[in-house]
């Protein structure tokens, strides 16, 4: 008989399909020593030539952060990290200010070739300003003219700091505080670059703001901070995405992001995320440790995150919303997918404050191999929070049976005039389904890929278009590797 | 364009198939019929290539290709179609976009340029006219949320749009009523060429009046005990297998 296709097979060639986007870029790499004290945040705040205000900013948060305790709630399982065993600051040897991009290493530019996001094709087809942080540091801004004549700061953090002190000083640790959690207290005190991006009253950003953020030293534990602000009745969409290469060793990645949305404002922040996931023993692969929180400040404000989550080891992120403007809404809508050893522990939180505030959360979970994949998300009707309505989907879809699904929700509601529903399925991808593909002529590679994005279809939608276009490659290229 | 030689197939030790043989030429309409049980639908899922069936012994030659030596998707990219007995749901995947990438895997199969997005989408408009389905059918996800009836339509829908050299519908008839019954005989009829084959797995005469069918054959314990013209359906109709069996077993 033909080879047909089993479960059992398709579990088989999930388990080699092997990272797409595994390759090494070598660019002299300007080094902190290993580990972290005092003196370290002071080589990392001297280094980039920062304000005194910021140093005690970080020196605060290094003692908070020493006082506290590596959280061990999540669903995941990994070995002890040595804090200590790391580099907190490597960044790509600044040999030259670019003023176009024939300037820019053309290793780099290779890089970026490779991963389809070359800045001349980014530029020419999408119109997307993109700020790149390759290693802590941004090496290149484009279209900032253009956003500038409308009033939008959008840079790298490092510069936000020197350019626009008063900005970061009102904002910064305002949403995540320095002492919120422990990831969050080693960024603050860590963190080395990351992207600042204010929208004036009334201005609607343009153009889709994105950045792609690589991580690329060995042993380099990346430490982002992101901070978009929109003043009232302003509109803006961001975008993240990021994938990196292949290593031995796992890297540790701790970055906070924050979004404030004033009265009428509305944030829209993306993210595809396809960091190396590890081999299929589980062997490397990124630890990803994010803290992402937005606040409804004003009225009628509203903040959605989306977000396609394909690689890293160890996912533990929870991007919420606090709802304190009335009438405000929150949104998160969630792709994970894990394959062998992955482990995720994602979802959100939605806190209601105000009056009339709405949330929506869609979380769709795939799991492979054997991964461990789970949602865990929070929605609290606080007392003041009257009509406050929220809505939760959280599917989950298994291939095979040695992976797990799990469903962890949270609901507090402190008035009774809230309204919270949830509703969760776990289904399989069925054999007589790749079948009935296969009958009409699609190999099982295909079929499963047509069936995931058919199940993630309503979270793929939010996406901006382009966005979406490769989050449909990434869910492809991550369970790929099954021709029968 | 089908012969099947002596084939012998089982499912979990079981054995179904007990060496059946069948010959298919272009431009005719074989109708399978027999009592439960007897092995129809395993004869539909081992053409097809479903995995649960093992196939122990026999030859099934397709357009001169070993059938059995192909894998699912080829046996559908050479132009083999299975109407299924209970069509599967694929939610959040369209029916247009489903059948978009099916027709581009068989065209490259086939060597054949992809249909342009305006050529597709008037084949789309005429082939649905066929079957009598409605716009918003095919802009949904694949069988999900259909009627009975509406999951028939859209297999022969879905036949229509792939334009196979051979097409098996497996108790297509079931679970639908005499106006839909009448529609998918209709839309199966409007598709017959002389180039082209139809086997019909029923259990009922009813169909036949509709697909008028150039020979009957009966199935019972795994085999073809008797083939005949249209006339043999209704004589079963009227009389029920029993004699057959007799029949066959004094023979």
């Amino acid at each position: 008989m033909a080879d047909i296709y089993t479960e059992e097979q398709l579990a088989k060639d999930l388990k080699k399909s092997e990272y797409k986007y595994g390759f090494v870029t070598d660019i002299d790499s300007d080094k902190a020593p290993k580990g972290i004290n005092e003196d370290i945040i002071r080589f990392i705040s001297a280094k980039k030539k920062e304000p005194v205000w910021m140093l005690e900013f970080r020196l605060k948060a290094f003692a908070a952060w020493k006082e506290m305790k590596e959280p061990d709630w999540a669903h995941v399982n990994y070995p002890p990290i040595d804090f200590q065993d790391l580099h907190y600051y490597a960044a790509p040897k600044p040999k030259k200010k670019y003023d176009s991009l024939d300037e820019v290493d053309p290793e780099l530019l290779d890089t970026f070739k490779k991963l389809g996001i070359s800045m001349e094709e980014q530029k020419r087809l999408v119109g997307v300003a993109v700020d790149v942080v390759m290693d802590s540091v941004s090496v290149k801004t484009t279209f900032k003219e253009k956003l500038s004549e409308l009033g939008i700061i959008f840079c790298s953090m490092s510069e936000a700091i020197r350019e626009h002190p008063e900005l970061i000083q009102e904002h910064l640790a305002t949403v995540v505080p320095v002492s919120d959690n422990y990831y969050a207290a080693l960024n603050s005190a860590v963190f080395t670059d990351g992207s600042f991006c204010y929208i004036p009253k009334g201005v609607r950003c343009p153009m889709e703001l994105s950045t792609y953020f690589r991580i690329n030293e060995a042993n380099t534990g990346q430490f982002e901070r992101t901070l978009v602000v929109a003043d009232e009745g302003s509109y803006v969409s961001y975008l993240e995405g990021c994938t990196a290469p292949i290593r031995d060793e796992n890297q540790l990645h701790a970055a906070v992001v924050e979004l404030k949305a004033f009265k009428n404002a509305e944030i829209k922040y993306s993210t595809v995320q396809n960091w190396y996931p590890g081999d299929e023993n589980g062997k490397g692969g990124i630890y990803n440790f994010v803290t992402k929180r937005g606040i409804c400040e004003g009225d009628n404000s509203k903040i959605s995150w989306t977000q396609v989550e394909t690689g890293s080891a160890i996912t533990w992120k929870y991007p919420s919303c606090i709802l304190k403007g009335n009438h405000s809404s929150g949104e998160f809508y969630s792709v994970a997918v894990t394959n062998n050893r992955q482990q995720a522990d994602t979802g959100t939180k939605m806190i209601h404050i105000g009056r009339n505030t709405k949330s929506t959360i869609i979380s769709k979970g795939i799991s492979a191999g054997f991964s461990e994949n789970s949602y865990r998300g929070l929605v609290r009707m606080g007392k003041g929070a009257k009509n406050g309505r929220n809505f939760s989907q959280c599917d989950s879809l298994l291939l095979g049976d040695k992976c797990g699904a799990h469903t962890f929700p949270y609901i507090e509601v402190e008035n009774s005039s809230a309204k919270v529903e949830h509703e969760a399925t776990t289904s399989k991808i069925g054999e007589d389904q790749i079948f009935y593909c296969n009958q009409r002529g699609i190999d099982t590679e295909k079929a499963v890929s047509l069936i995931v994005n058919g199940y993630a279809k309503e979270v793929l939608n939010k996406l901006p278009m382009e966005f979406a276009v490769e989050a449909q490659k990434l869910l492809a290229i991550s369970l790929e590797g099954s021709v029968g | 364009m089908l012969k099947i030689k002596n084939l012998k197939a089982s499912i979990e030790d079981k054995n179904i198939l007990k060496g059946l043989n069948l010959e298919v030429k272009p431009g005719e309409v074989h109708a399978i019929m027999g009592p439960n049980g007897s092995g129809k639908s395993t004869l539909a899922s081992v053409l097809a290539g479903r995995e649960d069936y093992e196939v122990q012994a026999g030859e099934v030659d397709f357009d001169s290709k070993d059938l059995l030596d192909m894998s699912p998707e080829e046996r559908a990219r050479e132009g083999l179609f299975l109407a299924f007995q209970y069509p599967v749901e694929i939610p959040g995947v369209s029916n247009i976009n489903f059948l978009k990438t099916a027709i581009a895997e068989i065209r490259e199969h086939r060597g054949l340029e992809p249909l342009t997005a305006k050529d597709f989408l008037k084949l789309v408009k005429e082939k649905k006219e066929l079957v009598e389905l409605s716009g918003e059918l095919t802009s949904r996800s694949v069988n999900e949320g259909f009627s009975g009836g509406e999951k028939k339509r859209n297999e022969i829908f879905q036949m229509a749009m792939l334009e196979p050299k051979l097409a098996i519908l497996d108790e297509t008839d079931s679970g639908l009523d005499i106006d839909a019954l009448r529609i998918v005989a209709n839309g199966v009829n409007k598709l017959r060429t002389k180039d082209n084959a139809v086997v019909v797995i029923t259990h009922y005469q009813r169909l036949l009046d509709y697909i008028v069918p150039d020979f009957v054959h009966v199935l019972s314990g795994g085999k073809i005990i008797k083939t005949g013209t249209k006339e043999l359906a209704l004589e079963l109709e009227d009389k029920g297998y029993d004699w057959i069996k007799e029949e066959a077993q004094t023979a």
